[in-house]
């Protein structure tokens, strides 16, 4: 790309109506766009004296080439003994490499409507392709569990025990702390309300029941699926990227074995902790509100928790092992789909958490209307 | 055609001087007092041991490390007392080949090499995308190659690809390193023919880091040998093979620089 010079142009020859042209100045990229009009000028031209030329690089062959068509101008450059050897080699080289692609640089059609109605097709047979695609995957995760489990030698104890300390241990304190501010909201809100009513002292009952029948092991879920799955996904990921997986394969390793069980093996352990943790923690804050701002003794507190009937417990921790079992074979599918680039590798990390909170909430809200018409 | 001893006359002018060159990293002298011209329109092949600083050395001529001291100068100028603007109009006068390619992963292979043209000329995109067809033409892409992804390439493609995009904005001066590096020798022989090719149809000055011998024998007009820190000797390749020094002896007299010598030596009385 040079800057100097002046930019190219098309002069007619000697006769008029010969259509013979002579090509002056700088025919270079920096004039592109120059070129561009003066070749729309010219048009229909049958010859063309290159020898005036002081600058040429690619795309001024192409633009002559557009002006002549290609096979004129390979005969110019095969026959024009006035041009120095150079040039006679770039129009030569370039002419060989234009013959094999498209003349003209094509104007895509679009249309708004049916670019619009492609993509939505598009869209919902992805989404299906990707609701089979899990379904299979669940399939295989399953069958894989169901081989190794009769076989201990075959437990990865090590691989399960990091994958412990990372998903559950280190997610502690998080899920602690975010429970118990929404606790604490959950009884502000439950007094503002109440209040009205006079019945402020049904607060705590407020935030013992949500806790345990929903808020503890949903907000458990949706933390461990930000923060998990997307884990997951960038790890099997990038070691799908270096082609760690094939090598895994080539030795007669069995990745889902290596990669997945001991993930979703830990996380089936690790969110039913947390989600009692994140229970107890909800309740915690919600009575230190209730003792603190609403004046209600402890010591009614503790009775009131103590009395909720232990199915909404059940009910609620029930469907911990269910989430995380969706959470873990979601981030390691995602990883699985990961291609050769690292887009790639923050596209699926996106994909698994968004679909696997979508998972969760979904799941919880069938669940919320089947324990509701079950009367549990 | 391919003839290395057919290079254009005009070559007596330096369109890359290098002067006292020295790069450390930390107590670790790389280069120290390194001297090196490149002549306009030459094949100029560097090689050295493995760790004698060759990538070190193409790297701080782009700019790409700042040099501990010493002068880079490129087409005259030195980089590091240009302004922004100049610095990009120079940048864009280079094109440099990575040895893993480094095409963006994220595009295809014709946005890969439209990139610098929309994105320095201002094109409009099927302007920029037709030029970009024609520069993979060139290397000898196949047209369907252009609509795939780079993972999708095989290795010898990717140097092809890389070497499109590094030829995009038609520069003056083409730096490559390791090009035929793990590409079979008769990929490799074809990415030396068409470096010939290319530097005799656009005039190219390229600067070739290379352990390939039968690209020194075929491609280079003059080579440039890297030792102890500095530049042993920079000359043709009749005069490189006979200094005196072990390293030299053993990389151009060993088994393997026989077989290259004799090679090349029977295909040009071929």
């Amino acid at each position: 790309m040079q800057s100097e010079g002046s930019p190219g142009a098309l002069q007619g020859g000697e006769s008029e109506d010969s259509k013979s042209l002579v090509a002056t100045g700088d025919w270079t990229l920096a004039h592109y766009a120059t070129l561009c009009g003066e070749v729309e000028r010219w048009r229909g031209a049958e010859a063309l004296e290159l020898d005036q030329v002081l600058r040429l690089d690619t795309a001024g062959v192409v633009l002559f080439a557009r002006l002549l068509g290609v096979e004129r101008l390979s005969v110019v450059a095969d026959s024009d003994t006035s041009l120095s050897a150079e040039r006679r080699a770039l129009l030569r080289t370039v002419c060989d490499a234009l013959a094999k692609v498209a003349q003209q640089p094509v104007a895509r059609e679009t249309s708004a409507l049916a670019d619009c109605l492609a993509r939505i097709g598009q869209g919902v047979q992805q989404h299906l392709q990707n609701l089979v695609g899990l379904l299979g995957f669940i399939g295989l995760t399953l069958a894989i569990g169901a081989q190794v489990v009769w076989r201990p030698r075959r437990w990865r104890i090590n691989a399960l025990m990091s994958q412990i300390q990372n998903t559950g241990l280190n997610a502690l304190p998080i899920v602690a702390l975010l429970t118990f501010m929404i606790g604490a909201v959950v009884a502000f809100l439950g007094a503002t309300v109440l209040e009205a009513f006079g019945a402020s002292v049904y607060t705590v009952d407020l935030v013992a029941y949500s806790f345990m029948r929903e808020f503890g092991v949903l907000l458990a879920a949706i933390l461990v699926a930000g923060r998990t799955a997307s884990a997951f996904t960038a790890q099997i990921g990038s070691m799908k990227v270096n082609e760690e997986i094939d090598a895994l394969r080539v030795q007669g390793f069995d990745p889902a074995e290596w990669l997945i069980l001991p993930r979703v093996l830990a996380l089936l352990i690790t969110l039913p902790l947390l989600a009692f943790v994140g229970l107890l923690s909800g309740l915690l804050g919600g009575g230190l509100v209730a003792l603190l701002a609403l004046e209600v003794p402890l010591g009614r507190i503790i009775a009131i928790y103590r009395d909720v009937p232990l199915q909404h417990f059940l009910v609620g921790m029930g469907k911990a092992p269910v989430f995380a079992f969706l959470i873990a074979v979601i981030g390691c599918r995602e990883g699985f789909r990961v291609g050769g680039s690292a887009e790639s590798v923050g596209q699926h990390t996106t994909s698994s958490v968004v679909q696997s909170i979508f998972v969760v909430i979904l799941v919880d809200a069938l669940a919320a209307l089947f324990f509701m018409e079950m009367g549990w | 055609m391919s003839e290395p001893s057919e290079r254009p006359a005009t070559l007596e002018e330096a369109i890359i001087q290098v002067r006292g060159l020295q790069n450390r990293f930390g107590d670790h002298v790389v280069h120290d007092q390194l001297d090196l011209d490149v002549m306009r329109g030459e094949i100029l092949g560097v090689v050295g041991g493995s760790g004698s600083g060759k990538s070190v050395l193409l790297r701080s001529i782009v700019g790409l490390l700042k040099p501990s001291g010493g002068e880079v100068r490129m087409l005259g100028e030195r980089l590091d007392q240009l302004s922004e603007r100049q610095r990009v109009l120079l940048e864009t006068r280079c094109g440099v080949l990575f040895q893993q390619g480094a095409l963006f992963s994220s595009l295809t292979v014709t946005q890969n090499v439209a990139l610098p043209l929309s994105e320095h000329l201002k094109l409009p995109r099927a302007d920029a995308e037709h030029l970009a067809e024609v520069k993979l033409a060139l290397v000898g892409l196949p047209p369907h190659a252009g609509k795939l992804s780079p993972s999708e390439l095989s290795g010898g493609m990717i140097k092809r690809a890389a070497l499109a995009r590094a030829l995009a904005l038609d520069p003056d001066i083409l730096f490559l390193d390791e090009p035929t590096a793990g590409l079979d020798p008769i990929g490799a022989a074809a990415f030396d023919q068409l470096l010939l090719t290319l530097r005799n149809a656009f005039g190219l000055t390229v600067f070739l880091v290379t352990h390939d011998l039968d690209t020194l024998y075929t491609a280079c007009d003059r080579i440039a040998v890297l030792s102890d820190k500095r530049v042993l000797v920079a000359d043709t390749l009749s005069v490189v093979e006979q200094t005196d020094d072990e390293w030299i002896r053993d990389y151009f007299h060993g088994p393997r620089g026989r077989s290259a010598q004799s090679a090349a030596h029977s295909a040009r009385e071929a």
